[in-house]
């Protein structure tokens, strides 16, 4: 098994009108089947509503099951005997860093983490340190939060989580309000964390250029998975991601194009360089 | 409707400790009916000064002229400013408040001093140009999509019938297609209602697409304005100010070392296939002597 293993999962929230009568079920998640290997990069798309973040929510119980099951590290999300080992093995991140820092000083946001799991007191420093390290954030670990740019807010955050060490870390669009080079810091951090500290990830994101570096990439529409694979097999089909209000990186979308106007390049293409080389490859046989 | 702004400066926290120096001289002109991308990092400074073109923060020095009129003038309404220049928040869902959709929309126009049917009518006008069908009308705004919400907060700015149309990220959090939608939208309203729209966004992708001209802001000042070719020409300057280049822009310059002829300004994929496909085809036709 996985770290990350979800079988079957369905859940439902229901409308209620003023009396408290259940008024109608929505189906958010619709059986989805998910089996994460530890050390895994996974990106998630999917348009909005399309029920990525409630799936995600599943990975360290904030939600639980209405049918189906979910395994952390083995432990399912169920039993409430569970909890805190599975809030501990995964670890969140959301799309506003405001709402998730709470300390005055860079380091106490960090430590209040594992203080709170009842770490003892050098071990929590230990892993203050550590944390902000590996986020790139040491400079700054007796800076007020608030004066930080938003990538520097973000990165604070995770590193909030990573003093906690999760063995994967949930980001639900850890990007969305984040200037360009906030955007790059964030996602240079994660894909660290990911090869060097060999942390799970599950990034979900809007941003296509995000994904091109996943091991795989899974995309959720009307609460289903409806398409898995490695982001070139996933970014090869610009129509069909298109017809789930999705996107491919302009490189991709310009060399799809280019294709349409007779220009014989493969499918798939995810960056500049595959492009120029394309590119060139051609020029040489003009 | 113009906008001129002279020497504009706004301090937060002014005579405390935590002073910061927010806007430093700014001067700008924005003339009507202009389609305006202001981007900047996170903290340069441009929801502050958006927030002083339509009165709810108030410089500390220098002027701003709409229409001609120095809006710090004794006597200057800024009520009637308001309506000109309407402010879409970023998150702008954040804006709904009402029990439905058409009080929401309604609210802005009332408040304006129109009647029930005046308001009615404007409101019923800006859920159309929005997108927004009949029926949702009823719909409590919370029950709609994150999409539907911020085309409804829009519309209650629109009823007000500004002439300025001022977005702070209208499209953060939205999926790709949603993006787009909310985008032609505004491009729509720009070309139709001749509205002059001033979109702050992080996505260089979407200002190349929809702006005329761009004002890049950093730490407070203007650092750059012009063309998003012009302004996206500078993309090394950008990346120590925390921007980029749109994607494009990278690959023609990548393909420009390699020795092709192609238009290293182009950033949108409309310019750059257009620039490749005439630098192929060259190749490939030897020209007639």
């Amino acid at each position: 098994m996985g770290i990350i293993k979800i079988k079957d999962l369905i859940y439902e929230y229901a409308r209620h009108d003023d009396e408290g009568n259940v008024e109608s079920v929505v189906r958010a998640v619709d059986n989805v089947n998910l089996d994460v290997k530890k050390g895994e990069f996974i990106a998630v798309l999917g348009h909005n509503g399309s029920g990525k973040s409630t799936m995600a929510k599943h990975i360290n119980a904030i939600l639980t099951p209405t049918e189906g099951t979910v395994w952390i590290a083995g432990k399912d999300t169920s039993k409430a005997e569970n909890i805190w080992d599975i809030r501990q093995s995964s670890g969140m991140v959301f799309q506003n860093p405001d709402n998730q820092i709470i300390g005055t000083v860079v380091e106490e946001d960090v430590g209040f983490g594992p203080e709170n799991i009842g770490v003892p007191t050098e071990d929590i420093w230990k892993r203050v340190d550590d944390a902000l390290r590996a986020v790139g954030m040491t400079a700054y670990r007796h800076h007020s939060p608030n004066k930080l740019s938003g990538g520097q807010k973000q990165r604070v955050a995770i590193a909030g989580v990573v003093a906690m060490k999760p063995q994967c870390i949930v980001l639900d669009e850890p990007t969305a309000m984040l200037d360009p080079m906030g955007r790059k810091e964030v996602i240079a951090t994660v894909r660290e964390l990911n090869e060097k500290e060999h942390v799970t990830v599950i990034l979900i994101t809007h941003y296509m250029e995000e994904v091109i570096g996943a091991d795989k990439v899974f995309v959720m529409d009307s609460g289903k998975v409806v398409m898995q694979g490695y982001p070139r097999e996933i970014f090869s089909q610009v129509e069909k991601l298109k017809k789930y209000r999705l996107d491919v990186p302009q490189v991709t979308e310009l060399a799809y194009e280019l294709k349409q106007e007779g220009i014989p390049l493969t499918d798939g293409i995810l960056t500049i360089e595959e492009l120029v080389d394309e590119l060139c490859r051609l020029k040489l046989k003009i | 409707m113009s906008i001129k702004i002279e020497n504009l400066n706004y301090i937060y926290g002014k005579g405390t400790a935590y002073e910061i120096k927010a806007l430093r001289d700014i001067n700008l002109a924005i003339e009507d009916g202009e389609f305006i991308g202001l981007i900047g990092h996170t903290g340069s400074g441009k929801s502050t000064l958006i927030q002083h073109l339509n009165g709810l923060i108030k410089a500390d020095s220098g002027a701003i002229y709409v229409d001609g009129e120095n809006i710090y003038q004794d006597g200057y309404s800024m009520k009637k400013l308001r309506g000109k220049v309407g402010l879409v928040f970023q998150y702008p869902e954040h804006q709904l408040f009402e029990v439905d959709v058409f009080s929401d929309v309604c609210f802005g126009p009332k408040n304006q001093g129109f009647s029930e049917e005046e308001a009615a009518k404007k409101a019923r006008l800006a859920l159309q140009s929005v997108g927004l069908s009949e029926k949702y009308y009823k719909q409590s705004p919370f029950e709609l999509s994150g999409g539907q919400k911020r085309r409804a907060a829009i519309a209650g700015v629109l009823a007000m019938e500004p002439n300025v149309l001022i977005l702070d990220e209208p499209m953060a959090g939205l999926d790709p297609k949603g993006r787009d939608e909310i985008l032609d939208e505004i491009a729509r309203l720009h070309r139709e209602r001749h509205l002059t729209i001033l979109l702050v966004s992080h996505s260089m992708e979407d200002v190349a697409k929809y702006a005329d001209r761009l004002i890049v802001m950093n730490k407070g000042s203007v650092q750059f304005q012009g063309t998003p070719r012009e302004v996206f020409s500078h993309y090394k300057e950008l990346e120590n100010i925390g921007l980029s280049a749109p994607q494009i822009t990278y690959l023609m310059h990548a393909l420009r070392e390699k020795g092709f002829s192609v238009d290293v300004n182009a950033s949108t994929i409309a310019e750059a296939k257009k620039s490749i496909l005439k630098c192929l085809r060259a190749n490939a036709e030897p020209e007639e002597v």
